[in-house]
């Protein structure tokens, strides 16, 4: 009760305002997921934790997406960061899209940060830029040991050369955000949680 | 110094006897119906109840909930999140689709939009996925006054707080004693029973005592938790015979309780000390039970010689065998290990499913030890459970071990009414093995590049 009560602010249930994108009937499912998960009731998840579930572990990306969880090399994350992830991931609204206020921080389901998200899966160092060397060992990861290493190269090769416009060898964000432009990211990227 | 007044110590004096004489009469009112076999109806009116005061309590629960605008925790036996059951070639097909203008045609390529796939999945499956809930407790769509299955702990009325502290007046005050009583006498039946029995050379009456003897031991075992058990027993040919193996689904260590007061079945298991160890050498001194030293355990052909042995002696009893491996929380049915099923005998499935209103049989060995697990049962309102007996089934010719065991599962799953699941039950302690992984990452590498013959061709 105390991580969703401190993070919740209040008591009783106002949403905080950094908090926008996540309803609070979800918070509280989220909450009782994020207890479920922590095995040993120390009040954050480690990496093991998420290892431990069993769909995800046979997920051909689910170190990358474990790794999500744990910015800047942390090995904990409490409810707020672990909501805050699964916040990027809540349906867009049909009312407001476009239409929020430039004084409030961007929500994080917005079609920008959810192209942010998918990014930072290939962006292993974070510096911003995909490399063809990440590109390459993101595919590894994706198709294991079944896909030779010249075939992965040559992808690897016509994939950043295709998105890559200023010819730095690499693609940046808005490199990768143009090459998707037309795609419906905001339902690709949404789960949607039952009432 | 006490100076009790003779008044007062006649008034002890009666409090005490009558409180015996009261605590006799229960145990004699319970345990003489238990070994004949005899029910008054007693236990039906009170799960009829309960059921009502749990309606009441719930609604209560809601209502003081709206009125105070709290956010209730709902569970969902379903899951929580919105899935589509498309595979994994059809889902990335639609997204390069949406994606890009060009005509899709059916070369094997890689986007960058494929990403969102795997993404997307792994956040589903780290929101809800389908095995973690199962090592855990069942969870209720309406509250049974016990506060183990609250999620909502918090003051919502005095009335359903006064109702909450009767209840655990009731359960820790009356029932738990009770139910420990009769707990030792009923293992004490056992120990004496058997031991009487064992000096009765082999033979038709002895079979004959056996089975009664550990029928009635077993419903007054039943009786200790305020069992009510219903069982299907549609047609008689569909108990299980001698020669044959009875399996069913696993959920707490009192499923061997619930299915030999209906039937006498020799015991798989490991050799245990201490008292476990006390009923087992009592049990063995009456009947042939397979159970195994636990370096014996490992090796698996030994234990199916063993088995073999014992299932072709048609003289003794059907072997009763869990083939989860572990406990699960009755919500669904893993898989079944294949060893049973190797052997060539007949099977005869059992469904068992508890009605986990009353009282929830679950064991969850990685919380809760043996004693605390029995604690938590005999301070439960009641265990009820259903047992169905499914027609028996064989190895047919073209199906191997695994596949039979599958076929076997799914039929437990189906009468039972519960989610019938491929993954293994011994996810419970590790972790899944890397060959599924590998599974993903060849159905995704041949939409990327193809099969070898595309290769070839292009």
């Amino acid at each position: 009760q105390g991580a969703l009560s401190s993070c919740l602010r209040k008591p009783r249930r106002d949403p905080p305002s950094f908090f926008p994108a996540v309803s609070q009937a979800s918070l509280v499912r989220l909450h009782h997921r994020f207890r479920a998960l922590d095995s040993n009731k120390k009040g954050y998840l480690c990496r093991m934790d998420l290892q431990q579930i069993g769909a995800l572990a046979v997920n051909p990306l689910g170190d990358r997406i474990i790794d999500s969880f744990f910015p800047d090399g942390s090995h904990s994350v409490d409810f707020r960061g672990f909501a805050r992830v699964l916040a990027h991931f809540r349906p867009v609204e049909d009312e407001g899209t476009g239409t929020w206020d430039p004084e409030e921080p961007e929500p994080l389901n917005s079609r920008m940060n959810k192209l942010r998200f998918a990014f930072q899966l290939y962006d292993l160092d974070r510096d911003g830029k995909i490399s063809r060397h990440e590109m390459l060992q993101v595919l590894r990861l994706m198709v294991g040991v079944q896909v030779t290493e010249e075939q992965l190269e040559s992808i690897a090769d016509r994939t950043v050369q295709e998105a890559d416009e200023d010819g730095d060898g690499a693609v940046s964000f808005l490199e990768f955000a143009k090459t998707l432009e037309k795609m419906n990211i905001e339902q690709k990227m949404s789960i949607r949680i039952l009432k | 110094m006490f100076l009790l007044l003779p008044f007062d110590s006649l008034i002890v004096n009666l409090l005490g006897i009558s409180l015996t004489v009261l605590f006799t009469l229960l145990l004699v009112f319970i345990i003489v119906p238990a070994i004949f076999g005899v029910s008054f109806g007693i236990r039906k009116l009170y799960m009829k109840t309960l059921l009502k005061i749990f309606a009441w309590a719930t609604l209560r629960m809601q209502r003081g909930a709206k009125e105070k605008n709290h956010q209730l925790y709902k569970p969902y036996t379903n899951g929580i999140i919105a899935k589509d059951p498309t595979s994994l070639e059809e889902e990335i097909k639609e997204i390069r689709r949406s994606g890009s203008s060009k005509a899709l045609d059916n070369t094997p390529d890689f986007e960058l939009s494929d990403i969102f796939y795997f993404c997307r999945k792994g956040m589903e499956t780290i929101m809800d996925d389908e095995v973690t809930k199962r090592f855990s407790a069942e969870e209720l769509e309406s509250w049974n006054l016990l506060s183990r299955t609250n999620y909502n702990f918090q003051y919502i009325s005095l009335r359903l707080t006064v109702l909450w502290g009767l209840g655990v007046l009731i359960r820790y005050c009356f029932l738990l004693p009770l139910r420990i009583a009769l707990a030792f006498t009923g293992i004490s039946l056992l120990v004496v029973g058997t031991t009487m029995v064992g000096y009765v050379p082999h033979g038709r009456k002895k079979n004959l005592l056996l089975v009664n003897l550990s029928q009635s031991q077993h419903r007054v075992s039943s009786r200790v938790n305020m069992k009510v058990l219903t069982y299907y027993r549609k047609p008689r040919k569909n108990r299980p015979r001698n020669g044959g193996i009875c399996v069913a689904n696993h959920t707490s260590p009192i499923d061997v309780i619930i299915l030999a007061s209906d039937g006498y079945y020799a015991m798989v298991g490991q050799v245990h000390g201490g008292l476990m160890g006390v009923i087992q050498r009592a049990m063995v001194k009456a009947c042939p039970h397979v159970w195994f030293e636990r370096s014996e355990v490992k090796d698996r052909h030994l234990v199916a010689k063993r088995l073999t042995e014992h299932v072709k002696d048609k003289s003794k009893l059907p072997i009763l065998i869990f083939p989860e491996g572990t406990c699960i929380n009755n919500t669904s049915v893993m898989m079944f290990k294949k060893g049973s099923f190797e052997i060539g005998a007949t099977v005869y499935p059992v469904a068992i499913k508890y009605d986990p209103q009353f009282g929830d049989a679950f064991w969850n060995s990685s919380k809760y030890g043996m004693v605390t697990y029995l604690l938590r049962m005999m301070t439960s309102w009641a265990i009820v459970c259903s047992v169905w007996y499914l027609p028996p089934m064989t190895r047919e010719t073209n199906e191997d071990a695994v596949q039979f065991a599958n076929r076997v599962k799914s039929a437990i799953a189906r009468q039972g009414g519960l989610v019938d699941l491929l993954w293994d039950g011994g996810l419970k302690r590790e972790k899944v093995k890397d060959t599924f992984k590998e599974e993903q990452q060849k159905l995704y590498s041949k939409m990327i590049v193809g099969n070898h013959e595309d290769r070839s061709r292009s």
